[in-house]
Protein backbone atom coordinates (compact mmCIF):
# COMPACT_ATOMS: atom_id res chain seq x y z
CA UNK A 1 0.00 0.00 0.00
CA UNK A 2 1.06 3.57 0.49
CA UNK A 3 4.72 2.92 0.78
CA UNK A 4 5.86 6.94 0.98
CA UNK A 5 3.88 7.89 4.05
CA UNK A 6 6.41 8.01 6.64
CA UNK A 7 5.21 7.23 10.04
CA UNK A 8 7.35 8.05 12.70
CA UNK A 9 8.41 6.50 16.02
CA UNK A 10 6.44 7.53 18.95
CA UNK A 11 9.42 8.68 20.54
CA UNK A 12 10.34 11.22 17.90
CA UNK A 13 6.73 13.07 18.52
CA UNK A 14 7.24 12.84 22.42
CA UNK A 15 11.02 14.30 21.81
CA UNK A 16 9.58 17.50 19.94
CA UNK A 17 6.76 17.69 22.15
CA UNK A 18 9.54 17.75 25.39
CA UNK A 19 11.46 20.33 23.26
CA UNK A 20 8.52 22.98 22.96
CA UNK A 21 7.85 22.66 26.51
CA UNK A 22 11.94 23.64 27.33
CA UNK A 23 11.50 26.42 24.48
CA UNK A 24 8.68 27.75 26.26
CA UNK A 25 10.25 27.39 29.43
CA UNK A 26 13.27 29.24 28.20
CA UNK A 27 11.46 32.15 26.85
CA UNK A 28 9.67 32.63 30.08
CA UNK A 29 12.74 32.59 32.01
CA UNK A 30 14.84 34.78 29.65
CA UNK A 31 12.16 37.15 29.55
CA UNK A 32 12.34 38.29 33.31
CA UNK A 33 15.97 38.46 32.32
CA UNK A 34 16.96 41.75 31.06
CA UNK A 35 19.90 40.72 28.45
CA UNK A 36 19.34 44.32 27.15
CA UNK A 37 19.56 44.64 23.09
CA UNK A 38 19.56 40.85 22.61
CA UNK A 39 15.80 40.89 24.72
CA UNK A 40 14.25 40.22 21.29
CA UNK A 41 16.84 38.63 19.60
CA UNK A 42 16.80 35.87 22.04
CA UNK A 43 12.88 35.61 22.06
CA UNK A 44 12.22 35.31 18.50
CA UNK A 45 15.12 32.51 17.97
CA UNK A 46 13.69 30.84 20.51
CA UNK A 47 10.24 31.17 18.65
CA UNK A 48 11.75 30.05 15.27
CA UNK A 49 13.34 27.02 16.74
CA UNK A 50 10.25 25.92 17.91
CA UNK A 51 8.33 26.71 14.92
CA UNK A 52 11.33 25.11 13.03
CA UNK A 53 10.77 21.73 14.99
CA UNK A 54 6.59 22.27 14.28
CA UNK A 55 6.87 22.68 11.14
CA UNK A 56 9.46 19.77 10.47
CA UNK A 57 8.19 17.36 12.44
CA UNK A 58 4.69 17.90 13.68
CA UNK A 59 3.52 18.86 9.88
CA UNK A 60 6.20 16.07 8.13
CA UNK A 61 7.94 18.66 5.99
CA UNK A 62 11.54 17.13 6.78
CA UNK A 63 10.09 14.06 4.85
CA UNK A 64 8.24 16.13 1.92
CA UNK A 65 9.39 16.34 -1.76
CA UNK A 66 11.58 19.07 -2.83
CA UNK A 67 8.78 20.84 -4.05
CA UNK A 68 6.84 21.36 -0.40
CA UNK A 69 10.09 22.65 0.53
CA UNK A 70 10.47 25.57 -1.59
CA UNK A 71 6.26 26.43 -0.71
CA UNK A 72 7.22 26.15 2.51
CA UNK A 73 10.05 28.29 2.80
CA UNK A 74 8.42 30.66 0.16
CA UNK A 75 5.88 31.73 2.45
CA UNK A 76 8.34 32.70 5.71
CA UNK A 77 10.99 34.07 3.02
CA UNK A 78 8.96 36.52 1.63
CA UNK A 79 7.40 37.42 5.32
CA UNK A 80 11.33 38.02 6.31
CA UNK A 81 11.21 40.26 3.20
CA UNK A 82 8.66 41.97 3.99
CA UNK A 83 9.63 42.83 7.63
CA UNK A 84 13.05 43.93 6.78
CA UNK A 85 12.29 46.44 4.04
CA UNK A 86 9.48 48.19 6.53
CA UNK A 87 11.52 48.05 9.29
CA UNK A 88 14.08 49.88 7.53
CA UNK A 89 11.63 52.06 6.13
CA UNK A 90 10.13 53.31 9.98
CA UNK A 91 13.90 52.55 11.64
CA UNK A 92 14.99 55.48 9.08
CA UNK A 93 12.42 57.88 8.39
CA UNK A 94 10.22 58.29 11.09
CA UNK A 95 11.75 59.91 14.51
CA UNK A 96 10.86 57.72 17.05
CA UNK A 97 11.84 59.08 21.21
CA UNK A 98 15.41 57.44 22.39
CA UNK A 99 17.11 56.06 19.38
CA UNK A 100 18.66 59.94 18.88
CA UNK A 101 16.79 60.94 15.43
CA UNK B 1 5.49 2.43 -5.99
CA UNK B 2 1.81 1.07 -6.17
CA UNK B 3 1.97 -1.87 -8.78
CA UNK B 4 -0.74 -1.69 -11.88
CA UNK B 5 -3.14 -4.02 -10.19
CA UNK B 6 -2.58 -2.45 -6.41
CA UNK B 7 -3.47 0.92 -8.62
CA UNK B 8 -6.75 -0.57 -10.19
CA UNK B 9 -8.24 -1.99 -6.59
CA UNK B 10 -7.29 1.28 -5.18
CA UNK B 11 -9.40 3.46 -7.81
CA UNK B 12 -11.93 0.50 -7.29
CA UNK B 13 -12.85 1.03 -3.79
CA UNK B 14 -12.16 4.90 -4.37
CA UNK B 15 -9.12 5.21 -2.08
CA UNK B 16 -7.78 6.53 -5.12
CA UNK B 17 -9.01 9.37 -6.78
CA UNK B 18 -9.82 8.47 -11.03
CA UNK B 19 -8.03 11.83 -11.25
CA UNK B 20 -4.39 10.63 -10.17
CA UNK B 21 -2.27 7.77 -11.26
CA UNK B 22 -0.94 6.42 -7.96
CA UNK B 23 -1.18 6.97 -4.27
CA UNK B 24 1.98 9.15 -4.18
CA UNK B 25 0.48 11.59 -6.56
CA UNK B 26 -2.82 11.99 -4.92
CA UNK B 27 -1.20 12.51 -1.35
CA UNK B 28 1.77 14.80 -2.84
CA UNK B 29 -1.30 16.96 -4.44
CA UNK B 30 -3.12 17.05 -1.76
CA UNK B 31 0.27 18.14 0.74
CA UNK B 32 1.08 20.54 -1.80
CA UNK B 33 -2.34 22.21 -1.79
CA UNK B 34 -2.83 22.14 1.73
CA UNK B 35 0.91 24.26 1.90
CA UNK B 36 -0.55 26.55 -0.51
CA UNK B 37 -3.39 27.90 1.84
CA UNK B 38 -0.93 27.82 4.48
CA UNK B 39 1.26 30.16 3.00
CA UNK B 40 -1.64 31.92 2.19
CA UNK B 41 -2.41 31.71 5.96
CA UNK B 42 1.07 32.75 7.12
CA UNK B 43 0.37 35.97 4.39
CA UNK B 44 -2.90 36.68 6.30
CA UNK B 45 -1.23 36.68 9.97
CA UNK B 46 2.05 37.93 8.34
CA UNK B 47 -0.60 41.64 7.71
CA UNK B 48 -1.10 41.38 11.82
CA UNK B 49 2.45 41.02 12.72
CA UNK B 50 3.53 43.67 10.58
CA UNK B 51 1.19 46.01 12.22
CA UNK B 52 2.38 44.99 15.28
CA UNK B 53 5.81 45.61 14.42
CA UNK B 54 5.50 48.87 13.05
CA UNK B 55 3.09 50.30 16.32
CA UNK B 56 5.57 48.35 18.35
CA UNK B 57 8.70 50.46 16.82
CA UNK B 58 6.86 54.05 16.84
CA UNK B 59 5.53 53.19 20.77
CA UNK B 60 8.05 50.73 22.27
CA UNK B 61 6.74 52.31 25.51
CA UNK B 62 3.07 51.61 25.23
CA UNK B 63 3.81 48.15 23.88
CA UNK B 64 5.78 47.44 27.37
CA UNK B 65 3.16 48.31 29.09
CA UNK B 66 0.59 46.55 27.40
CA UNK B 67 2.38 43.33 28.16
CA UNK B 68 2.72 43.70 31.64
CA UNK B 69 -0.86 43.64 31.87
CA UNK B 70 -1.24 40.12 30.63
CA UNK B 71 -1.14 37.77 33.10
CA UNK B 72 2.12 35.63 32.13
CA UNK B 73 1.40 32.26 34.24
CA UNK B 74 -2.12 32.29 32.17
CA UNK B 75 -0.14 32.35 28.69
CA UNK B 76 2.44 29.63 29.42
CA UNK B 77 -0.31 27.51 31.02
CA UNK B 78 -1.99 27.97 27.82
CA UNK B 79 1.15 27.74 25.50
CA UNK B 80 1.49 23.94 27.07
CA UNK B 81 -2.05 23.27 26.55
CA UNK B 82 -1.97 24.04 23.05
CA UNK B 83 1.46 22.32 22.49
CA UNK B 84 0.08 19.29 23.88
CA UNK B 85 -3.03 19.50 21.60
CA UNK B 86 -0.73 19.62 18.89
CA UNK B 87 1.03 16.84 20.43
CA UNK B 88 -2.22 14.34 20.45
CA UNK B 89 -3.06 15.73 16.65
CA UNK B 90 0.36 14.49 15.62
CA UNK B 91 -0.34 10.98 17.22
CA UNK B 92 -4.04 11.02 15.69
CA UNK B 93 -2.46 11.11 11.98
CA UNK B 94 0.49 8.57 13.29
CA UNK B 95 -3.11 6.35 14.30
CA UNK B 96 -4.64 7.08 10.98
CA UNK B 97 -1.61 6.30 8.60
CA UNK B 98 -1.43 2.81 10.68
CA UNK B 99 -4.76 2.41 9.73
CA UNK B 100 -6.11 2.84 13.24
CA UNK B 101 -9.13 4.80 12.88
CA UNK B 102 -10.89 4.80 16.45
CA UNK B 103 -7.43 5.90 18.08
CA UNK B 104 -7.42 7.97 16.18
CA UNK B 105 -10.74 9.69 16.72
CA UNK B 106 -9.67 9.46 19.99
CA UNK B 107 -6.95 12.01 19.90
CA UNK B 108 -8.72 13.85 17.85
CA UNK B 109 -11.28 13.90 20.88
CA UNK B 110 -8.56 14.70 22.73
CA UNK B 111 -6.98 17.39 21.00
CA UNK B 112 -10.51 19.08 20.98
CA UNK B 113 -10.47 19.04 24.67
CA UNK B 114 -7.33 20.24 24.78
CA UNK B 115 -8.09 23.13 22.63
CA UNK B 116 -11.50 23.75 24.46
CA UNK B 117 -9.41 24.13 27.57
CA UNK B 118 -7.09 26.66 25.21
CA UNK B 119 -10.63 29.20 24.35
CA UNK B 120 -11.98 28.85 27.74
CA UNK B 121 -9.04 30.12 29.29
CA UNK B 122 -8.79 32.98 26.35
CA UNK B 123 -12.57 33.46 27.46
CA UNK B 124 -11.26 34.38 30.76
CA UNK B 125 -8.32 36.52 30.27
CA UNK B 126 -11.15 38.62 28.01
CA UNK B 127 -13.53 38.93 30.34
CA UNK B 128 -10.60 40.13 32.99
CA UNK B 129 -9.81 42.97 30.53
CA UNK B 130 -13.72 43.71 29.98
CA UNK B 131 -13.77 44.25 34.00
CA UNK B 132 -10.02 46.14 33.76
CA UNK B 133 -12.01 48.10 31.14
CA UNK B 134 -8.70 48.05 28.28
CA UNK B 135 -10.43 47.18 25.25
CA UNK B 136 -10.50 49.31 23.19
CA UNK B 137 -13.60 50.67 21.60
CA UNK B 138 -16.22 49.03 23.28
CA UNK B 139 -15.04 49.44 27.24
CA UNK B 140 -11.64 51.49 27.45
CA UNK B 141 -10.98 53.50 30.43
CA UNK B 142 -7.03 52.85 31.65
CA UNK B 143 -5.82 54.03 34.86
CA UNK B 144 -4.67 57.54 34.64
CA UNK B 145 -1.36 57.78 33.66
CA UNK B 146 -1.48 54.95 30.85
CA UNK B 147 0.74 55.31 28.12
CA UNK B 148 -1.27 57.61 25.61
CA UNK B 149 -0.53 55.14 23.07
CA UNK B 150 -1.68 51.62 24.59
CA UNK B 151 -5.07 51.52 23.24
CA UNK B 152 -2.75 50.49 19.94
CA UNK B 153 -1.52 47.40 22.05
CA UNK B 154 -4.71 46.54 22.96
CA UNK B 155 -6.44 46.32 19.96
CA UNK B 156 -4.03 44.45 18.44
CA UNK B 157 -4.09 41.71 21.11
CA UNK B 158 -7.31 41.66 20.38
CA UNK B 159 -7.58 40.60 16.83
CA UNK B 160 -4.34 38.81 16.73
CA UNK B 161 -5.60 36.36 19.71
CA UNK B 162 -9.16 37.03 18.42
CA UNK B 163 -8.18 35.77 14.76
CA UNK B 164 -6.14 33.15 16.01
CA UNK B 165 -8.69 31.58 18.42
CA UNK B 166 -11.49 31.99 14.97
CA UNK B 167 -8.91 29.68 13.36
CA UNK B 168 -9.14 27.56 16.64
CA UNK B 169 -12.84 27.54 16.59
CA UNK B 170 -12.76 25.95 12.22
CA UNK B 171 -10.85 23.85 13.90
CA UNK B 172 -12.99 22.37 16.05
CA UNK B 173 -15.85 22.16 13.96
CA UNK B 174 -13.56 20.38 11.12
CA UNK B 175 -12.26 17.99 14.17
CA UNK B 176 -16.04 16.88 14.59
CA UNK B 177 -16.18 16.03 11.27
CA UNK B 178 -13.06 14.17 10.72
CA UNK B 179 -13.31 12.48 13.88
CA UNK B 180 -16.92 10.76 13.23
CA UNK B 181 -15.24 9.63 9.83
CA UNK B 182 -12.48 8.14 11.38
CA UNK B 183 -14.06 6.17 14.06
CA UNK B 184 -16.34 4.91 11.32
CA UNK B 185 -13.48 3.56 9.55
CA UNK B 186 -13.67 6.06 6.65
CA UNK B 187 -10.05 6.30 6.58
CA UNK B 188 -7.56 3.90 5.52
CA UNK B 189 -4.09 3.35 5.16
CA UNK B 190 -3.93 4.04 1.52
CA UNK B 191 -6.35 7.53 1.86
CA UNK B 192 -6.26 9.43 5.16
CA UNK B 193 -5.95 12.55 4.05
CA UNK B 194 -8.78 14.06 6.08
CA UNK B 195 -6.50 13.43 9.02
CA UNK B 196 -3.43 14.82 7.23
CA UNK B 197 -4.45 17.92 6.09
CA UNK B 198 -6.74 19.05 9.86
CA UNK B 199 -2.84 17.88 11.87
CA UNK B 200 -1.49 20.68 8.99
CA UNK B 201 -3.92 23.09 9.99
CA UNK B 202 -3.76 22.08 13.31
CA UNK B 203 0.06 22.40 13.48
CA UNK B 204 -0.11 25.75 11.69
CA UNK B 205 -2.50 27.41 14.52
CA UNK B 206 -0.29 26.16 17.03
CA UNK B 207 2.39 27.62 15.18
CA UNK B 208 0.76 31.48 15.25
CA UNK B 209 0.57 31.39 19.13
CA UNK B 210 3.94 30.04 19.64
CA UNK B 211 4.98 34.13 17.75
CA UNK B 212 1.86 35.82 19.38
CA UNK B 213 2.62 34.60 22.92
CA UNK B 214 6.09 35.95 23.30
CA UNK B 215 5.65 39.10 21.24
CA UNK B 216 2.26 39.77 23.30
CA UNK B 217 3.10 38.12 27.30
CA UNK B 218 6.72 38.80 27.39
CA UNK B 219 7.83 42.27 26.57
CA UNK B 220 10.56 44.03 28.15
CA UNK B 221 10.77 47.64 29.13
CA UNK B 222 12.30 49.60 26.17
CA UNK B 223 16.22 50.19 26.91
CA UNK B 224 16.04 46.93 29.56
CA UNK B 225 14.57 46.63 32.82
CA UNK B 226 11.22 46.23 33.69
Amino acid sequence: MSGDSHVLPLRTYIAVFLALLVGTALTVWASQHDFGAFNDPIALAIAGTKAALVVLFFMHVKYQTKLIWVFATAGFVWLLIFFVLILADYRTRVPVAGWGG
Amino acid sequence: MSSSAETTSLHATGELAHHFETIDQQNQSAALGMWAFLVQEVMFFGGLFTVYLVYRTLHPGAFAEGSHHLPVDVGTFNTAVLIGSSLTMALAVRCAQLGEGKKAALLIYATMALALVFMGVKGVEYSHKWHDSLVPGLKWHPEAGADAHLNLFFALYFVMTGCHALHMLIGLVLMVFVARKAWRGGYTRANFLGVECLGLYWHFVDLVWIFLFPLLYLLHAPGGGH
